[in-house]
């Protein structure tokens, strides 16, 4: 016989057999995987920060996909991806979009140079963690941000950095994805994850200073002193004094702003409202966001 | 015969002793004393006196807030002015009570006279009564480290103690409180050895000094054969002369040198292979609360620094602000200082003057701010001289790694929680890296993931 037709015969009888197996494994082996899966997979931004809680994205749409089948996506929350993709996902898995408050990371500490003296020098390692370990840090206030940008370092998506002028990290709200690595590497637990507020105008204290007032203004003259004037200017109880701190429930806070006039030490910020027209009478005190704001105080 | 030592890694500071032939003086009464309510390991005390008591020097202010704790003596007579908060050691402020100071009335209980009382005109004095009597005087272990002593005294049933080692190696520089304890009240030191060993019922007793000391090893020598001619009873002590080398006061490092022994990884301690270590200051505490029924308020400790016009060695009524002392030598130099409660070597850098001196402050160190300050840290060159010096056998520039990228799960396996925080890596590195930092911080996350660890064990 012709050697060719022998190769021919014999390499197509094994490929046949091969395929026989292998189409008979791939019936009797098959992996059901719900196709979903994939479908939230791709739709997920796909940076695996793990902002959600999740190791990464697959695991986060694995759980999408588990709790939608148990009738409730509620709790499962991508910060990256916002309210957008938490709406795709919910229409394609047919569920009612549970939670979509678009949260940003807030840096609850004052204390510029300017307000918050250096008062010692350290000269160890220059981390956040290291120097919370050793003390205070290189000023009097034991509760505020230390500075050497733990929270810079784990942001993946570079939505934070030090401002070389006050000292403090400073939020890029439209980076910012809320994933709370920042928060995480805190030392201090400075940085909060609040609800960003309508037009991203949110009121909130900036201070995290727990020791009694005399103390902590001697630290740094814009701490807040837990006297109460803002709980009982608030109309609507959302403020609560605890451990000579005050906190503003972002809930409750209807953004009148009565809490950041009445502050003796400006340690309540509001942001992003809008400048109110020059007051006439210059002997007036000017209330807007702006002048009560160290962070934006015209630089001297 | 060559003098012993540990086996592994050490190094040799240069040693700066500026206090060693300067008798120790009384410092003078505080006006205002503090008392923090974490001056030890373990649970804070908790207060028993309020705003107004008054209070005479040795009453109890705080009684131990859990097993391992320790009650606080007030070291005072005088009125409480508040409960407050107050900057101590770790740089934060702390719960402590505040007492203003009037006059020195002491309690009536308390011995003040210098009559030695010995061991064998005591019958009465059984082992659980010195432990009680131990625990009740809120002694810690007075080297640093501020450990519950009664309870180093009793270890669990599974292992036996073998002996007792007395710590005076003072192998840290400047330090010389513990040196002028021995020259001073050494028959009291080995009275308290002899309480300490009848408590934990062994009968070997060590003394471990180093050889920078030579009047104080002949000085105990020749007590300790004293006291052999004046107790009946056995009195099996040793006292062995140590070679200079840092950490050798370390408890495991001591261990190794005095017994040759090694103590295992943690969670082994020193009583894992039969000793027990405790320090010259803690005996002589012993003596005092079990003799003399004094409980533990005062201390000796160090004040120095090239830069201070007259240091000195000062028996301290614990609760005096830092800076009393300062002023006392001389007030503080100008320029740039580093304040440090503690030596050079394993001292804690203070942000405060006004830190009060509690039971586990040695010393107050003052180093100038050129003395102190950091160089430029450069690439690691492996050159493996922190390896060399590690007393714990560990590869230190490896942990640093580790802890700087959060390893974790490598930073346990290459045991991070055996590093005993001496410094002797971050001393002999030539690129002054910063190695210690890093595996400080490793060494904390890891002990913490341990913890968790251990208890959700518990817990399934």
């Amino acid at each position: 016989m012709n050697p060719i037709l022998i190769a021919v015969i014999v390499l197509g009888a094994i490929g046949l057999i091969a395929a026989l197996v292998l189409y008979v494994c791939s019936k009797r082996f098959a992996v059901v995987e719900d196709p979903r899966i994939a479908q939230v997979n791709a739709l997920l931004p796909g940076a695996n920060c793990g902002g959600c809680g999740f190791a990464g994205c697959g695991g986060m749409a694995d759980a999408l996909v588990k709790g939608a089948d148990k009738g409730s996506i509620e709790g499962l929350n991508c910060p990256v991806g916002g309210a957008d993709v938490m709406g795709q996902v919910a229409n394609l898995l047919g569920m009612a979009i549970a939670n979509g408050e678009p949260k940003v990371a807030v840096v609850r500490c004052n204390g510029t140079c300017e307000y918050r003296p250096h008062v010692t020098e350290y000269a160890g390692l220059r981390t956040c963690a290291a120097m919370h370990a050793t003390g205070a840090g290189e000023t009097l206030c034991g509760y505020g941000c230390l500075g050497c940008g733990d929270c810079v370092d784990a942001c993946q998506f570079g939505a934070i950095h030090i401002n070389e002028a006050t000292g403090l990290p400073e939020v890029d709200e439209e980076k910012c994805t809320a994933c709370g690595a920042c928060a995480k590497a805190c030392p201090r637990n400075i940085i909060e994850l609040r609800k960003k507020g309508p037009k991203g105008r949110r009121v909130y204290v900036s201070c995290m200073n727990k020791d009694k007032g005399a103390v902590s203004m001697k630290a740094c003259k814009v701490s807040c002193i837990g006297c109460g004037k803002c709980a009982r200017e608030c109309k609507f109880e959302a403020i609560t004094i605890g451990h000579n701190l005050s906190y503003i429930d972002p809930n409750k806070c209807r953004l009148c702003r009565k809490c950041v006039e009445a502050c003796p030490t400006k340690a309540i910020q509001a942001v992003n409202f809008p400048t109110p027209p020059p007051v006439p009478n210059e002997g007036a005190k000017v209330l807007n966001s702006n002048s009560l704001n160290p962070l934006n105080s015209p630089k001297k | 015969m060559t003098t012993k030592t540990f086996r592994i890694g050490g190094i040799h500071p240069e040693e700066n002793k500026l206090t060693h032939e300067s008798p120790t003086q009384v410092a003078p009464l505080p006006k205002q004393a503090i008392f923090p309510l974490s001056q030890h390991i373990g649970a804070p005390a908790l207060p028993v006196v309020q705003k107004g008591d008054k209070v005479k020097v040795g009453t109890k202010i705080a009684d131990a807030g859990g097993f391992v704790s320790a009650p606080i003596f007030s070291s005072v007579s005088g009125t409480v002015e508040k409960i407050d908060t107050a900057i101590d050691a770790t740089g934060y402020r702390k719960p402590c009570i505040i007492i203003n100071v009037e006059g020195d009335d002491w309690e009536e209980t308390i011995d003040r006279s210098d009559k030695l009382e010995l061991v064998k005109d005591h019958p009465e004095l059984t082992p659980e009564k010195i432990i009680t009597c131990i625990k009740d005087a809120g002694i810690v272990g007075m080297g640093g480290a501020c450990f519950p002593t009664f309870i180093k005294l009793t270890p669990p049933p599974t292992l036996k103690a073998e002996c007792v080692i007395i710590n005076a190696v003072e192998c840290e520089p400047y330090i010389t409180a513990d040196y002028r304890l021995m020259m001073e009240h050494a028959d009291e030191i080995l009275v308290g050895l002899e309480l300490l060993m009848k408590g934990a019922k062994v009968t070997k007793g060590y003394i471990g000094i180093e050889t920078n000391k030579p009047a104080a090893i002949s000085l105990l020598t020749e007590k300790v054969a004293a006291m052999l001619n004046l107790q009946s009873s056995m009195f099996n002590v040793q006292v062995v002369p140590l070679k200079q080398r840092y950490p050798q006061g370390g408890e495991k490092q001591l261990v190794d040198a005095v017994v040759q022994r090694q103590v295992p990884a943690p969670p082994a301690i020193p009583v894992s292979v039969g000793a027990i270590v405790q320090n010259v200051g803690t005996a002589f505490a012993v003596y005092q609360a079990v003799m003399k029924h004094k409980p533990l308020f005062e201390r000796y400790t160090t004040v120095t620094g090239k830069r201070l016009s007259k240091p000195g060695n000062y028996l301290v009524r614990m609760g005096t602000p830092m800076q009393d002392l300062i002023d006392l030598c001389g007030g503080m130099p100008e320029g740039d200082n580093k304040l440090l409660a503690g030596g050079p070597m394993m001292g804690k850098a203070l942000t405060s003057t006004e830190v009060p001196i509690c039971k586990g402050t040695n010393s107050v160190t003052i180093l100038s701010g050129d003395e102190a300050r950091r160089k430029e840290p450069q690439p690691c060159i492996r050159c493996a001289k922190c390896v060399g010096a590690c007393p714990m056998g560990l590869e230190p520039y490896l942990l640093a790694k580790l802890s700087e990228v959060k390893n974790w799960e490598r930073a346990e396996q290459e045991e991070i929680v055996s590093c005993i925080e001496c410094g002797s890596c971050q001393f002999t590195c030539p690129a002054h890296r910063p190695l210690l930092d890093n595996i400080r911080q490793g060494k904390a996350t890891v002990m913490g993931i341990i913890r968790v660890r251990a208890t959700k064990g518990n817990k399934s």
